[in-house]
């Protein structure tokens, strides 16, 4: 209808055109990128500290140990008590000096880096590492046994999960790539409702503290102002959703460009926020060759379309609950009381989720992917690795359910409490506006 | 001819009855004062009238037909209190106000630009409504009720928050609105612009109606035959002894050293007139009309004693 244009309009261009929505929409693909980019920062920028340590091993058991490399250059001083040689730390000489204190049985098992500055967690790592395994190594030797057996034995494991389904189709499983990207689907999803929910429910009580509602109501129906509302911010959150996949996808070009280094593989699909995960995971995982059987293995079509639907339904549903309780409250001191019955849901659903990541085909897994207040969150943790459709057609068709049953629900609450003032309000009366013709 | 006439209309709340059988017949082009003292019903009334909350039992009838919502586009109501989108600038809120009562853009920007000039805000259109001064957006306020040219306006207290100049200025557009043809419902606890404004009124206490008329008429009916003569004498004693044969006067005197004041409340105050010319020279005669201040309190408090 032609008002409910206007309205939703109104809602859309004075959300977007605050310093706020900008702000947010320019910070929001800035930390994602920076979550990406600034340990890859990191890892260059530490390669060019070139690092002096000296070494005073009173033990005499890992002289010569320590290898150099581009990060760091050791220098054993056989002899120098380590009074004198902390002095050359302080006057810069060494960045660090590592000190081993003389043994009295046969093991040494104790040494401390003196150091002016923080020591770098992988010098650190290092230095203990090439101690545990010359410890390992004379161990060994003193039980008898070659160190170079013990390293013949160790292998690595590749275990590999296939997929089937009925007609005998095998499909190779990434878990923890669908593990994070389950997380982060619905931890958006989450974050999105509560976010763009409390928007939907300030726009409410400002209205009506601010008497706006008043000038208005004689204008429009209160069904079509709140539905107005609820749509207005909805396309606030796509816009803000698309343009955060945007800059992100930007941002991630323009520094790859940066870095001269060519992704094509991460290019190939999807949404750069899945890609994204693709790429760390891909970077943790030592095995590149399987980039592209990874990427194959993501349904990103039934993904970004689940989470849509899944988004948006749960968004609406949450919204018309929010917006009830914008009309029922004055100031926000009292908005707790009524805001408890919908965040409980929401937390559940959230928590939950981490148990369903673990398990996610149980049967408390589907239960909370099909009760229509959870369902919103709890079915995007499940969508990554694969949700029978059936499943997904009747919690749709729930959620929607509920959402059109909801709205018929806070559409009598709103149209009493919008213009319900000065009043204590108690969930018995709300109960009695549902009567209401 | 009657515009709108409210019939046996009740409404009750959970604790007490909000409206008792009110009945109003509000004539065409007139300016008809709601008046009643705080919690009396005049918000629940307007209420009704602009569809906001239902009736329990009892109609409302405009131009004869029963109330219903296409009505609602044709009625400017201005609440008491004010709101306005703080964060909206003034002119596109304006604009959008209008265009949710139907008006399509360019012409609300048309009226809107005609009406901020005439009210001295031109230059605000691209202010926000928080910088804008409690007056400027009670005149922004005012604007956005009238700009769909309604043929029936409620004011619920509009004068309030103004200084005298810009209340003048309202008052004159109230009265050229009713000229135009619209019927106005005024809800005001200012006497004074009751006096000048309205032609008939409805006195509503605890839900009922106690006094009903043309404001006129309830003047009359209250009248208490006060007459005030002032006289320019001499001999302010002899004026003084008339207080000895004469009942029911008062004489005072003035801020003038040589004129005296008689209240007389006995309307055939001829005898009386005659007696005062011997002793001087006649100043004024004036038959004193209660105001509707007095009317108000006086029949607020008899009926709250009464009950």
């Amino acid at each position: 209808m032609n008002k409910i244009g206007l309205i939703i309009k109104r809602e859309y261009l004075t959300r977007v055109r605050k310093r706020s929505f900008l702000i947010l929409t320019f910070l929001g693909p800035i930390l994602m990128a920076a979550i990406y980019i600034i340990p890859i920062m990191l890892a260059l920028n530490s390669s060019t500290d070139h690092l002096r340590i000296a070494v005073v091993d009173e033990s005499h058991w890992f002289e010569e140990r320590f290898t150099d490399n581009t990060e760091h250059t050791f220098v054993t001083m056989p002899g120098q008590p380590i009074d004198s040689v902390k002095e050359l730390v302080k006057s810069g000489v060494f960045d660090m000096a590592l000190y081993v204190p003389p043994t009295q049985l046969n093991i040494p098992s104790n040494a401390v880096v003196y150091s002016i500055r923080q020591v770098p967690m992988d010098v650190e790592t290092y230095i203990s590492s090439v101690m545990r395994k010359e410890i390992e190594d004379q161990k060994l030797m003193a039980k008898g046994v070659d160190p170079e057996i013990v390293s013949a034995v160790k292998t690595a494991v590749n275990l590999q999960i296939m997929r089937m389904d009925e007609n005998g189709n095998e499909k190779e499983t990434f878990t923890k790539v669908q593990f994070t990207l389950g997380i982060i689907l619905s931890m958006l999803v989450y974050m999105f409702i509560i976010f763009f929910g409390g928007q939907v429910m300030q726009g409410v009580s400002e209205e009506k503290t601010n008497r706006i509602i008043e000038v208005i109501i004689s204008s429009v129906k209160p069904f079509q102002l709140m539905m107005g509302k609820i749509i207005g911010v909805s396309l606030v959150a796509l816009t803000q959703f698309v343009l955060w996949i945007l800059l992100t996808g930007a941002l991630y070009l323009g520094f790859t460009a940066f870095l001269g280094l060519s992704s094509p593989e991460l290019l190939s699909s999807g949404t750069v926020m899945s890609q994204e995960i693709t790429a760390n995971d891909v970077m943790n995982n030592e095995s590149v060759q399987s980039i592209m059987q990874i990427v194959q293995s993501i349904d990103f079509g039934t993904i970004i379309m689940s989470f849509l639907i899944f988004f948006i339904l749960g968004y609406l549903l949450y919204a018309t609950l929010y917006a009830a309780i914008g009309s029922l409250v004055d100031n926000n001191t009292d908005s707790q009381q009524f805001t408890l019955p919908v965040t409980v849901p929401l937390m559940v659903a959230i928590i939950s989720s981490f148990y369903i990541v673990n398990n996610p085909d149980s049967s408390a897994a589907v239960w909370f992917s099909m009760i229509p207040f959870t369902s919103p969150i709890s079915m995007m943790v499940r969508i990554p690795f694969g949700v029978p459709i059936w499943q997904i057609v009747v919690s749709v068709v729930l959620l929607a359910g509920t959402f059109v049953l909801m709205t018929w629900i806070a559409a009598k609450i709103y149209r009493t409490g919008i213009l319900m003032y000065g009043k204590k309000l108690s969930y018995k009366e709300i109960f009695k506006w549902l009567k209401y013709k | 001819m009657t515009k709108i006439s409210i019939q046996e209309v009740t409404k009750r709340y959970a604790d007490h009855t909000a409206l008792d059988r009110m009945c109003i017949d509000i004539p065409e082009r007139c300016i008809y004062g709601l008046l009643g003292p705080n919690g009396a019903g005049k918000t629940t009334l307007i209420r009704i009238l602009n569809q906001i909350t239902a009736p329990d039992s009892g109609e409302i009838l405009i131009n004869g037909e029963k109330l219903c919502q296409s009505h609602i586009a044709r009625i400017g109501y201005l609440p008491e209190e004010r709101g306005l989108y703080k964060k909206m600038k003034v002119g596109e809120q304006a604009t959008y106000l209008a265009e949710l009562k139907g008006i399509k853009k360019a012409e609300a920007q048309k009226r809107l630009k005609e009406w901020f000039d005439k009210f001295e805000i031109g230059g605000w259109w691209d202010k926000k409504v928080e910088e804008l001064s409690k007056g400027m957006q009670q005149k922004v306020q005012f604007i956005t009720t009238i700009i769909h040219e309604p043929d029936i306006l409620i004011f619920d207290e509009p004068f309030s928050g103004f200084d005298p100049i810009n209340a003048n200025l309202l008052k004159e557009s109230i009265l050229s609105l009713r000229d135009k043809g619209a019927t106005i419902l005024l809800s005001t606890h200012n006497m004074a612009s009751v006096e000048e404004l309205c032609d008939s009124i409805t006195l509503i206490n605890k839900g009922k109606s106690i006094l009903q008329g043309r404001v006129g008429d309830i003047k009359r009916q209250h009248d208490t035959q006060k007459r005030e003569i002032v006289i320019r004498t001499d001999d302010p004693q002899s004026v003084y002894g008339l207080t000895n044969t004469c009942d029911n006067i008062k004489v005072e005197s003035t801020d003038m050293p040589d004129e005296m004041r008689v209240t007389t409340f006995n309307a055939s105050s001829n005898e009386l007139l005659n007696r005062l010319l011997q002793v001087g020279q006649l100043v004024s005669f004036k038959e004193v009309l209660p105001s509707m201040n007095d009317i108000f309190i006086q029949e607020v408090q008899s009926q709250n004693q009464d009950s």
